[in-house]
C-alpha cells in the first residue's frame, strides 16, 4: 500500500501503535487484523448488523463504519475491555443464563450494545429494550433469551442497588 | 405440560456441572463467546499467512472464450493466481451429482460463479489482482424461468435442465371430491444468512503432500471427500477441523470456499485464509428453492380430506446441490400432517441460471406446507369449518400412511400439537399496545402506520417433517466415549453450528456414567462420520452414538467391577456414578471416578437408524426415516392501507419427544420461528434477469428484536420409542409452519387471498 502510516489508538485504556497501515482501514479491520483483537466481528460491513460494535468516546458505533485512523485520540473499548477473562460482567454472566447464545457471532456486538443501553437506561421497558438492540442482528435465537438476559440484569442490577 | 413462554426465566445461574438429560444445561462455550474468545473460523490465523479471494461471474450465462491472468501477477504483494487449469483432480464437486466447477472454464452459469482465485498479502491486493483478470466473456441470454427451463429445447448444461422428476401415484386417481378447492403458490428464494461469514484457513503439509483445513462447516467428512477428489489427495491427506462456526441453516452443506483455500495454500506452500464479505456469500452458498406449487384439494362435505393433487416447480439454479433431495422431501409432505388415502402429484427439481439452491432448514417441506396450509384454510372456508377444526377433523395419527405408502411409525400427536396450541393465550395487548407507543404498530419506528387502518388477523400452521436422510442414504453418526481418571472425554465429528450438540452430549454422558467432569475433545476427522448437521437429525443420530459410546464404557466398568468383586457381571449395576453390588451377602458400591482411577475405559460407537427405501416410478416407498410434528398459530395486525404488517405473537405446541434441554430447544423453536416470519414477510433474494439485486443487509431484510413477535411455546413431550434418547430433532420444524400461519393471518386481517411469500407491502395495498 502507499504512504505507509503509523499511528496509536487508545484501545481499552492502552495505548497501541499501529504500524505500516493504509490509512483507509477500517477500525475493525485495524482491531482485528493489526491489533489482534478478535472479539468484535464483521458480518455486513455496511453497519446493518451491529457485530462489530465497539464503543469510542463513549459511543456505541459500528467499527466497520468507522476510518481507525478517525479515531485517534479518543478512548476505544471492545469486549475484550469490558472484564478480564473467566471473570464475566454480570451482562455476560446473563446472557450465558439465559440462552441467549446460539452460535455466539452476534454475541460480542450484542453485549456491547446491552452495556451502553442499561449504562443509559438502567430501567428499560421490553419496547425499549427492543429498539435499543434492534440494531444487531441475530440470526440464531430470535431474540426472545435476549430480551430476558437483559432483563435480568436490569432487576439484578435494580435489587444490588437497593440493597 | 412444559410449557416455556418467551418471558420464562426458569434456567438458573452457571456453575451447574451435573447437568444431565432434561436439565437446561448451559453452553459449554458460553462464556468464551460472550467475552470474545471463541476462535470462529474467520478469527483463525497463521504465521506468513496469505490472503485468498475469488473472481466470480458477472453474467448469468455467458460463454468464456478466453481467461487472462497475467495482469494479476504483475501487482505487488500477489503469490498465487489459479484457474481451471490448475485444479489437479476432479474438475467438479456437488453433494448428489458433482455437477458445480472448482473453476468456470467453458461457460458461466450464474451471477457469482467462481472463474479464478488468488493468493496476496492483503485483502487490498487481492482485491486489485481480481480487477486485473481480464476475462472475455461471450454473454449469452439466460434461462431465468423455471417453467421454461422444463420445456425449454436449448439445454444450458451438457446434464440437461431437469435434476429430477418424480411423481407420486397413490389410491383413485379418478376420485372427484363433493368440495374441491385449488390455488397456486408461489414462495422466494430465502437466504440462510448466517451471521459468521464462510471463511477457511488452509495450512499446506511441506511438499504439497497434504493439506489441513478448518473450516466453518456442518459436514466434515463429507467435505473431506470431495476435497481430496478435486485436489486429487488421499482421503488421508486432507484432514479437517471444524472452525468456530457462526451459524449454518443448511448454507454450510455443500462446499464454497474449501476447494479454492486448499489449492490456494497447496500452490503458494503457504497459509492462505478466505474470508468471504457478506455480499460475496449470498453469491457462495446455495438458497432455499424458489416454488412454484399447484395444488388441488378433494373433501367430502363435511370436510374430510380424500385426496390431493399437486404439482411442484423448484427453482434448483445453476448446479445441482441437493435438488433432487429436496424435491423428494417437498412432493413427499405434500398432504400435509394429514390423513389422505389418494394422491396426484408431480413434481421438478429444475436447473436455470439463477443462483444455486440447495439446503435451507426445512429443506422441501417448507415448500409444501406453505401450499397445504393455504390449501386447508381454503377447504375450511368451502366446507364451513373454521381452521383448527379442518386440521384436527383431518389430523394424521401414527399408522396413518404418507401418500407414498410409508407408514408413520413414530409418535404422531398432530391434534395434541393444534389442542395445545389453540389453548395457548392470545395476546393481551390491544393493536398498537397499551402504552400506544406508535413504535408497536406495523411499520414501527418509520411511524407512518395509522391506527384507524390496521386491522388484526389470526391464522393457523401445521406441519410434518421427516427427521434424518431418505431414500437408503445411511446418514450414521460415530461417537467415542474415553473415560480415565474420573473424568470423560468425548469425540466426535458433529458439527456445533450453535444448535447446541456440545451442550447435550455431556448431559448423555453425565446421565449415563454419572460423571461431572465431562469435556468434548475438539470436532475434527480423526474420528468416524457423523454425518452432516441438518435435517434435524444430530439429537437423534450423533446423541444416539454418544449415548451409545457411553453405555459401552459402562458394560466396561461394570464387567471390571464384576471381576473386582468375585460376582457375576449380570449383578453389577450402574446407577447414578455408582456401581453397586451385593458380594457375598454384602452389598458393595463404588464410585465411577473412584472406579477410574489410573485406568481407561473407551468405546467407539456408530449409530444407524432403520435402512430407508428409494421410491418407485410412483412416487411409493418407505423412503423416510422419521417424522416430527408441530403446531403454530400467527397473530398479526395489518396497516392495510400502506400494507405494513406486524407479528404480534406466534404460539405454537411442539412435537418434541423429550426435551433433552429445554432451554436450548425453546432457541431452536424461537430461532426457527424468527426465520419463519422473515420469510413471511421480508426476506427474499430479488433477481432480475439473474442479476441479484440486493446481496447485502441493507437490501435483503431479516427481522430485528423490534421485528420479533412474542413467542409463546408449548413443549409436547411423548418420548419417542424410536429415539435413542426418546426425543425427536427440533431445529426444522418451528420454521416450517410459522410461514403460512403469518400469512393466514394477513389473509384473515385483509380479506384478500394472498398466496406468495414474502408478502410485500403492494401485495396488501395495492
Amino acid at each position: 500500500m502507499s504512504d505507509p502510516q503509523f499511528y496509536s489508538l487508545n484501545v481499552n485504556g492502552t495505548e497501541r501503535q499501529v504500524a505500516d497501515a493504509w490509512l483507509g482501514e477500517s477500525l475493525l479491520y485495524v482491531l482485528r487484523e493489526r491489533l489482534g483483537l478478535l472479539a468484535a466481528k464483521g458480518a455486513c460491513e455496511q453497519g446493518e448488523c451491529g457485530s462489530c460494535s465497539v464503543t469510542v468516546d463513549g459511543e456505541l458505533v459500528c467499527s466497520c463504519l468507522v476510518m481507525a485512523a478517525t479515531a485517534v485520540g479518543q478512548p476505544i473499548v471492545t469486549v475484550e475491555g469490558l472484564a478480564e477473562p473467566g471473570v464475566p460482567t454480570d451482562i455476560q454472566q446473563a446472557y450465558v443464563d439465559a440462552g441467549a447464545v446460539q452460535c455466539g457471532f452476534c454475541t460480542p456486538g450484542l453485549i456491547m450494545a446491552s452495556h451502553a443501553l442499561l449504562e443509559s437506561n438502567p430501567d428499560p421497558s421490553e419496547l425499549e429494550i427492543r429498539e435499543q438492540l434492534s440494531g444487531n442482528i441475530c440470526r440464531c435465537t430470535g431474540y426472545g433469551r435476549i430480551l430476558d438476559a437483559v432483563q435480568r440484569v436490569a432487576v439484578q442490577r435494580r435489587q444490588a442497588g437497593a440493597l | 405440560m412444559t410449557q416455556v413462554t418467551a418471558t420464562d426465566s426458569t434456567a438458573t445461574t452457571s456453575g451447574r456441572v451435573a447437568d444431565r438429560l432434561g436439565d437446561s444445561a448451559l453452553r459449554p462455550d458460553g462464556i468464551a463467546k460472550v467475552q470474545g474468545t471463541f476462535a470462529f473460523s474467520g478469527d483463525l490465523s497463521a504465521d506468513g499467512v496469505l490472503w485468498g479471494a475469488t473472481l466470480r461471474s458477472p453474467h448469468p450465462y455467458a460463454r468464456i472464450r478466453s481467461i487472462d491472468i497475467t495482469g494479476a501477477w504483475k501487482i505487488d504483494g500477489v503469490t498465487t493466481v489459479i484457474t481451471a487449469a490448475d485444479v489437479p483432480g476432479k474438475a467438479t464437486y456437488g453433494l448428489i451429482n458433482s455437477d458445480q466447477p472448482v473453476f468456470a472454464s467453458s461457460y458461466v452459469r450464474y451471477v457469482g460463479e467462481a472463474v479464478a482465485a488468488v493468493a496476496a498479502d492483503h485483502p487490498e491486493t487481492c482485491r486489485r489482482a481480481l480487477a486485473a483478470i481480464v476475462v472475455d466473456y461471450e454473454v449469452l441470454d439466460p434461462l431465468t424461468d423455471a417453467e421454461e427451463a422444463i420445456v425449454a429445447t436449448a439445454k444450458i448444461h451438457p446434464d440437461g435442465n431437469v435434476f429430477r422428476h418424480q411423481r407420486i401415484i397413490r389410491g383413485d386417481q379418478q376420485l372427484v371430491g363433493e368440495v374441491v378447492v385449488e390455488g397456486t403458490y408461489e414462495m422466494g428464494m430465502q437466504d440462510q444468512a448466517f451471521l459468521g461469514l464462510e471463511a477457511a484457513l488452509a495450512m499446506p503439509d511441506p511438499g504439497g503432500a497434504g493439506v489441513e483445513l478448518y473450516v466453518a462447516t456442518q459436514w466434515l467428512h463429507e467435505d473431506q471427500t470431495q476435497i481430496a477428489a478435486c485436489l486429487d489427495l488421499p482421503i488421508d491427506k486432507v484432514r479437517l477441523t471444524l472452525g468456530g462456526v457462526g451459524g449454518a441453516f443448511g448454507a454450510r452443506e455443500d462446499i464454497s470456499l474449501q476447494v479454492h483455500t486448499c489449492l490456494l495454500a497447496l500452490h503458494a506452500g503457504r497459509p492462505v485464509k478466505m474470508a468471504y464479505s457478506r455480499a460475496e456469500s449470498f453469491l457462495g452458498h446455495v438458497h432455499r428453492h424458489p416454488a412454484k406449487i399447484w395444488m388441488r384439494h378433494h373433501a367430502d362435505r363435511d370436510g374430510t380430506l380424500r385426496r390431493v393433487e399437486a404439482r411442484f416447480v423448484l427453482d434448483g439454479g445453476a448446479y445441482a446441490s441437493t435438488s433432487p433431495a429436496v424435491l423428494i422431501n417437498a412432493i413427499t409432505h405434500a398432504q400435509g400432517p394429514y390423513k389422505c388415502e389418494n394422491a396426484t402429484v408431480e413434481g421438478y427439481a429444475v436447473r436455470t441460471n439463477n443462483l444455486p439452491c440447495g439446503a435451507m432448514r426445512g429443506f422441501g417441506v417448507v415448500q409444501a406446507c406453505f401450499a397445504h396450509e393455504g390449501q386447508m384454510d381454503r377447504l375450511a372456508e368451502a366446507c364451513g369449518l373454521d381452521p383448527v377444526e379442518i386440521r384436527l377433523k383431518n389430523a394424521m395419527e401414527t399408522g396413518d400412511r404418507l401418500i407414498t405408502g410409508q407408514p408413520i411409525l413414530n409418535v404422531a400427536p398432530v391434534a395434541e400439537c393444534i389442542t395445545r396450541t389453540a389453548a395457548l393465550p392470545l395476546p393481551d395487548e390491544p393493536v398498537g399496545g397499551h402504552d400506544g407507543d406508535p413504535l408497536r404498530l406495523p411499520g414501527g419506528s418509520g411511524l407512518t402506520a395509522d391506527r384507524g387502518h390496521i386491522r388484526r388477523g389470526i391464522g393457523w400452521g401445521v406441519s410434518i417433517k421427516n427427521l434424518m436422510y431418505s431414500e437408503g442414504f445411511d446418514d450414521y453418526s460415530t461417537a467415542r466415549c474415553r473415560l480415565a481418571d474420573g473424568t470423560v472425554a468425548l469425540k466426535f465429528a458433529t458439527a456445533e453450528v450453535g444448535q447446541g450438540f456440545t451442550t447435550l452430549a455431556p448431559q448423555i454422558a453425565r446421565s449415563v456414567l454419572g460423571v461431572a467432569a465431562v469435556v468434548c475433545e475438539p470436532i475434527d476427522t480423526t474420528v468416524g462420520s457423523a454425518g452432516s448437521t441438518s435435517a434435524s437429525r444430530q439429537t437423534w443420530m450423533s446423541g444416539g452414538a454418544v449415548l451409545g459410546a457411553c453405555n459401552a464404557v459402562g458394560d466396561q466398568l461394570r464387567a471390571h467391577q464384576a471381576e473386582v468383586w468375585g460376582v457375576d457381571v449380570d449383578q453389577v449395576v450402574l446407577e447414578h456414578g455408582w456401581l453397586s453390588a451385593t458380594v457375598r451377602g454384602e452389598v458393595r458400591s463404588v464410585s465411577v471416578p473412584d472406579v477410574s482411577q489410573g485406568q481407561m475405559f473407551e468405546a467407539t460407537f456408530e449409530h444407524h437408524h432403520a435402512p430407508t427405501e428409494d421410491l418407485d416410478e410412483n412416487g411409493q416407498g418407505n423412503c423416510h426415516t422419521a417424522f416430527a410434528f408441530v403446531a403454530h398459530r400467527a397473530v398479526v395486525d395489518v396497516d392495510v392501507e400502506l400494507g405494513l404488517v406486524k407479528v404480534v405473537q406466534i404460539a405454537t405446541a411442539q412435537d418434541v419427544g423429550r426435551a433433552l434441554n429445554p432451554l436450548s430447544v425453546l432457541g431452536q423453536i424461537e430461532g426457527g420461528v424468527a426465520q419463519g416470519v422473515g420469510l413471511a414477510v421480508m426476506e427474499e433474494i430479488i433477481q432480475i434477469d439473474g442479476i441479484v439485486r440486493n446481496a447485502s443487509f441493507t437490501d435483503y431484510l431479516l427481522p430485528t428484536m423490534l421485528d420479533m413477535p412474542e413467542v409463546v411455546a408449548d413443549l409436547v413431550e411423548i418420548p419417542d420409542p424410536m429415539s435413542p434418547l426418546g426425543a425427536k430433532g427440533v431445529g426444522e420444524p418451528p420454521c416450517i409452519s410459522s410461514t403460512p400461519a403469518v400469512l393466514a393471518a394477513i389473509r384473515d386481517a385483509t380479506g384478500l387471498d394472498l398466496r406468495r411469500v414474502p408478502v410485500r407491502p403492494g401485495d396488501i395495498c395495492l
